[in-house]
């Protein structure tokens, strides 16, 4: 579960970022949030994922607190955390599979458990015949497919996608965003940050929207507005 | 640490040095040159130390005995002597022996005729612990009843003292300096690895690693580095020593010093340079990734 109380966050060059945000998101919940450029989206990513804390309010994310979480704590935040990022973030030098398996062993996954973890999340994706293939080979919605992979492959309970389909035309937009739906399906919690409306649309799912600082409509779909 | 995490630090830590060659050859040369500065200074002034004690064992007060004196009452001081507080031993020398030994020493045939024991005293040949003292412990000799003079050379004590002194320093500070300059080349080789893989560590931060397990593979390429230059530098210092040795011995002017074998002292010079290029190659990487995960 997802909570933010009266968060609060001001930058080190007196900019508010965010002003008395109060939220909650549900496990298994599927969560757009929308808004202008500069609404405060990415700070709540950030927030969320521990780069930054609050200036004030109170922060709860799977069980823990930000306000109160240890610096050794916050990669076993992360670990119960997938971000998935616009511009892919793959490591070029690596295939596929070894992008998957270097996520798994930077959290100390055995060789076991990677050999066997990995088939299943390119199947889960559509990617299991790109398996040694390197990002460059492959098309942008593949190389968010792989990202989106790498994000699930440590088992996370909340996938946290940044404008994921930032660098995609409309139909790959659409299957990633399908992709995310699965995944939601299976008991994940997703949050979606993007600025496409005509996508959002097309789901049925909560809208929040932002904008400079606050949330100005909650609900499912634009009409929330 | 798992095992399987064991052979994936080492594994990336010896990739690292490969995937910046030119930059690891260049630490590597830097650390042995270092190394090898380090360890012919430290060898000299080694030598020198040993060198100097064994002149110190030799370096010798003179306390000339009253002529009036028994040869009991002569025993006597002689047992005084060597309750003295710095006094290593005492070892009696007779008008006779001091005789012979100058015979040998003079320079033409007629002084060494017209030589008298009687010319001579008795005397003590006082050793002492510690060359420092040396002025106070004369001023106690001479202060002995039956001790009619002492002879003593402050001057030669005085610069033993001066050279051991100044070359236990000079070693020190050099050791010191290429230390610090050490680490820094190896620092900056595993920062260059460090920017290069940025884009690998906020992955792996963003998935969760912590902190230590992204410093492991550098300070294995650390310790690598370290490693590599501190057995070519032990090579390379023995040669030089070697061949340092070889031509102190062939020379005639330097028949005086006594070089140490490096035989006799591999071991310690091994273990030495083996400690300095772990400590240079992981204070290095530890430097380095430090700023770096603070991010």
């Amino acid at each position: 579960m997802i909570r933010l109380k009266d968060v609060e966050k001001e930058y080190e060059n007196g900019t508010y970022a965010l002003r008395g945000i109060t939220l909650t998101i549900d496990d298994g919940e599927f969560v757009f949030l929308v808004g202008p450029s500069g609404s405060g989206k990415s700070t709540i990513i950030k927030l969320l994922t521990g780069e930054i804390m609050p200036t004030s309010g109170r922060i709860i994310i799977n069980g823990f607190s930000m306000t109160k979480i240890s610096d050794r704590q916050i990669p076993l935040l992360r670990r119960s955390i997938g971000v998935i990022f616009q511009d892919f973030r793959l490591i070029e030098k690596k295939t596929v599979y070894e992008n998957l398996s270097f996520a798994m062993r930077a959290v100390g996954a055995s060789p076991r458990t990677i050999r066997s973890r990995i088939p299943y999340v390119l199947e889960l994706v559509g990617l299991e015949e790109k398996t040694n293939q390197y990002p460059h080979e492959l098309s942008g919605g593949e190389q968010q497919r792989v990202a989106i992979a790498r994000a699930l492959v440590n088992n996370p309970n909340t996938i946290i996608a940044d404008e994921p389909t930032g660098n995609l035309d409309p139909a790959r937009s659409l299957e990633i965003m399908r992709l995310l739906g699965r995944i939601n399906e299976l008991g994940t919690t997703v949050v979606v940050v993007t600025h496409e409306r005509d996508l959002v649309d097309r789901f049925q799912k909560r809208v929040v929207m932002l904008d400079q600082g606050k949330i100005t409509g909650d609900g499912v779909g634009y009409e929330a507005k | 640490m798992q095992r399987h995490d064991f052979t994936y630090f080492v594994h990336e830590g010896a990739s690292n040095l490969f995937s910046h060659g030119f930059m690891s050859f260049a630490a590597v040369g830097v650390t042995v040159a270092c190394l090898l500065i380090m360890g012919t200074f430290s060898l000299v002034a080694y030598n020198a130390e040993m060198l100097l004690k064994t002149l110190e064992s030799e370096y010798e007060i003179l306390a000339f005995i009253d002529d009036d004196f028994s040869a009991a009452r002569t025993q006597q001081v002689g047992e005084k002597l060597q309750q003295l507080p710095n006094v290593k031993s005492v070892e009696f020398i007779t008008r006779q022996e001091a005789m012979d030994a100058f015979e040998q020493r003079a320079l033409d045939d007629y002084t060494r005729a017209h030589l008298d024991p009687n010319m001579f005293r008795d005397r003590y040949a006082v050793f002492v612990k510690d060359l420092n003292l040396v002025r106070q412990t004369a001023e106690e000799v001479r202060a002995e009843a039956g001790v009619e003079d002492v002879r003593v050379d402050e001057d030669i004590a005085g610069g033993f003292i001066l050279v051991r002194n100044v070359a236990g320093a000079v070693s020190l500070a050099l050791v010191a300096v290429l230390l610090v300059v050490s680490v820094f080349i190896i620092s900056n080789t595993i920062r260059l690895t460090t920017f290069d893989r940025r884009d690998e560590i906020a992955i792996m931060k963003m998935v969760g690693a912590t902190n230590g397990f992204i410093r492991w593979p550098f300070v294995y390429e650390g310790f690598f580095l370290g490693l590599l230059s501190s057995l070519i530098a032990f090579v390379l210092q023995w040669l030089v020593y070697a061949a340092l040795a070889q031509s102190i011995v062939a020379a005639d002017t330097l028949k005086f010093l006594r070089v140490v074998p490096f035989s006799d002292i591999w071991k310690p010079v091994a273990l030495t340079f083996g400690t300095a290029g772990m400590v240079i190659g992981v204070g290095g990487s530890l430097t380095a990734i430090r700023k770096f995960l603070q991010v």
